[in-house]
């Protein structure tokens, strides 16, 4: 690749991990102020993996998430204003306000959902996968996971499945170490590069702080799954800098772990990167505050906006009310 | 498994209407959706090459290939996350899993993606699946593989769920909840599958929510689903003898459910059974009765009965399961026990 090419790639994706890093920042703040309700859990440490792996994505190719979902959401491209105007539960949210941060979706571009339930978008990725082999439509669906997930047994069910049937799906898992509150030694006996070639699925490691060795990573493997060559196991090793949610004391957790997980942190790697680059620090500080901008811009909307039409709601259980009485 | 094997009746040329089994009702409205609709696949255990575990697939996947008709692992967690999936991907896939007490292992991919995904992601997609999925006892199956576990799904706002009686309804309801954008939980009677009915050539759309008048009366109203159905019909018939009439509405669908056919049967007879195999314990009798006594306590004549199966999980020995499970005379006995109660006086339990 062309070293000018090199740059605007890496700045690109740069870019899209400090919008993932600023936003979660200003949630963070939005929280505190008591502005957005319920859980919040965050990203930051992580940006590296939605945006390396994303990158490598089009637009009709699937996600499916997990509760720490604003990366990926970002990175697949939602609309900003309404990622905001759904965490701060307005009319105006991708959701219309009824899911909040753990169900951020926009399915116009291929983004199935935060997720509640832990593994929970597995089986959605799954069943996106069967719909692409199914219709032909040369996608690929990414099944994003935390470590936490491996000790579900549908991850086992879904690893099956998908190998069975060489369905077009990524298994991305984040491995930041950390299963909520529990270290992975004490949620998992095995390893998912282990666990990987048990049902013939290849499994590569990755570090999950370079962006470019994930896009790199991805490049490779979504091409496989494309190909026809079934599904692929893409496990990027990363840090959760925040807590399991906003809030959580991690008492569970010593200074020396914290301080290992700020030392990878994918923003200064690929800085380091572009600054050697050429490009100066300036201009980074320039996309910073253009992207604060676009922030600011749509928390100030999210501010503006409605609160959800609970009729709306209410009529919406279904997409076609069937006669008779539902409760 | 003990069942008769489905049996192809041939129809005769211009004939409108043709004695077929259930089972193989089901099937037919299987090939006719997959025929009419390319995005219409099945998958489950046993379905493709097995033909089913109760034959009701059987055919399918010489008709429409291996892309279409897949046979899964055990794993209903995947199975059913996977049609949630595929159905926001754009397809209308069929599941089967192979007895309702295996729907334990699949309630997160029905409960909290399926029947949620429309409403939590504001209105942005449907979840056009049918789960196809057995339940009820009479097989001496035991106590894992005999339970009627509706009222469960019925709960969830979100879900669908229809339990035909007959043929004509089985292969009627299928094809609406294929076509239907929102999950549909589709349960089938595991003793019906070798019931005989008539089934059109050109069968007539049924609505999900609009039950049926299975036999009109004056003096009391049965309301039954599924294979109950046909017990209300016998009570019916035996009360008749004695010269009362008995009303027997077949809901069809419990989510939604007919309110409107409930009450107005409820204001020509003023006395209501509901009757259904599942246990009677916080099931699909108790929303009915609670909803009737709400809306019409003026014109009840008597306290609505519920007859279901007893409290305890389904046994295996004849006797036992016998026992346990409703039938015609326990509604029967119901509706002598509503003709007969008078104002204050005290039923006992």
């Amino acid at each position: 690749m062309q070293p000018e090419l090199k740059q605007q790639e890496l700045l690109s994706l740069y870019e899209t991990m400090v919008l993932i890093r600023r936003s979660e920042e200003r949630l963070s703040r939005l929280f505190g102020d008591g502005e957005i309700p319920g859980f919040l859990h965050l990203s930051i440490g992580q940006e590296a993996v939605p945006v390396g792996i994303c990158a490598e994505l089009q637009a009709a190719d699937t996600v499916a998430s997990t509760h720490r979902g604003h990366g990926h959401a970002l990175a697949k491209g939602v609309d900003l204003r309404g990622f905001f105007a759904e965490i701060l539960g307005r009319e105006e949210g991708l959701c219309r306000g009824r899911g909040g941060s753990i169900h951020v979706a926009d399915l116009r571009v291929g983004m199935l959902g935060a997720n509640g339930i832990v593994g929970g978008g597995l089986s959605l990725a799954l069943g996106s996968a069967l719909a692409h082999q199914v219709r032909r439509s040369g996608g690929v669906s990414v099944a994003f996971f935390g470590d936490g997930a491996m000790a579900e047994g549908l991850l086992h069910e879904c690893l099956n499945l998908a190998s069975l049937w060489k369905l077009p799906l990524v298994f991305a898992c984040e491995n930041n170490g950390w299963s909520e509150f529990s270290p992975l030694s004490k949620q998992f006996a095995a390893r998912l590069g282990t666990l990987g070639p048990a049902f013939s699925i290849p499994a590569e490691l990755v570090d999950g702080s370079d962006v470019e060795a994930v896009r790199a990573a991805a490049c490779r493997i979504i091409a496989l799954a494309r190909g026809g060559d079934g599904p692929q196991i893409l496990e990027c090793k990363t840090f959760r800098w925040r807590g399991h949610y906003e809030g959580d004391p991690q008492k569970y957790r010593d200074a020396g772990d914290l301080a290992d997980a700020r030392s990878r942190d994918p923003l200064v790697v690929s800085g380091a990167k572009l600054e050697a680059m050429g490009i100066g620090a300036d201009r980074l500080r320039a996309l910073e505050r253009a992207v604060e901008a676009r922030i600011e811009e749509a928390v100030a909307a999210a501010r503006l906006g409605r609160e959800p039409e609970y009729a709306a709601a209410a009529a919406d259980v279904y997409t076609q009310a069937s006669g008779g009485a539902h409760g | 498994m003990p069942l008769q094997p489905p049996m192809y009746i041939p129809r005769h040329q211009g004939a409108r209407m043709a004695e077929t089994r259930y089972g193989m009702a089901i099937n037919r409205a299987l090939a006719d959706a997959m025929q009419a609709d390319a995005s219409v696949i099945l998958f489950g255990e046993d379905v493709a090459a097995p033909g089913g575990p109760f034959a009701v697939t059987r055919g399918l996947l010489a008709k429409f290939g291996p892309e279409r008709v897949r046979d899964t692992p055990i794993s209903e967690a995947a199975i059913v996350g996977a049609a949630v999936g595929a159905a926001l991907g754009g397809l209308k896939p069929v599941v089967e899993i192979m007895f309702m007490d295996f729907m334990t292992l699949a309630m997160d991919a029905l409960v909290n993606q399926a029947a949620k995904a429309h409403f939590m992601f504001g209105g942005q997609c449907s979840v056009p699946m049918v789960v196809r999925t057995p339940h009820g006892g009479g097989l001496n199956a035991g106590p894992q593989h005999s339970q009627c576990l509706e009222a469960w799904f019925a709960h969830v706002p979100g879900l669908k769920v229809v339990v035909p009686s007959n043929p004509a309804d089985a292969y009627a309801l299928l094809r609406t909840a294929i076509a239907d954008p929102d999950p549909v939980v589709f349960v089938e009677n595991k003793t019906l599958y070798s019931l005989k009915g008539e089934l059109a050539d050109a069968p007539q759309p049924v609505a999900i929510g609009c039950a049926r008048v299975a036999q009109d009366g004056s003096d009391a109203t049965v309301v039954a689903y599924g294979a109950t159905v046909a017990s209300a019909l016998k009570a019916a018939a035996s009360l008749a003898a004695e010269g009362i009439a008995v009303e027997v509405i077949d809901l069809r669908s419990i989510q939604p459910w007919d309110e409107c056919a409930v009450l107005a049967s409820v204001s020509k007879t003023r006395r209501l059974i509901v009757a259904h195999e599942a246990v009677t314990a916080f099931g699909v009798g108790a929303e009915i009765a609670a909803r009737v006594s709400e809306l019409a306590f003026g014109e009840l004549a008597a306290p609505v009965l519920r007859v279901g199966a007893d409290f305890m999980p389904i046994p295996f020995a004849r006797s036992l399961e016998r026992d346990c499970l409703p039938g015609e005379a326990d509604i029967t006995a119901a509706v002598r026990r509503s003709l007969s109660w008078k104002p204050n006086a005290r039923i006992k339990p």
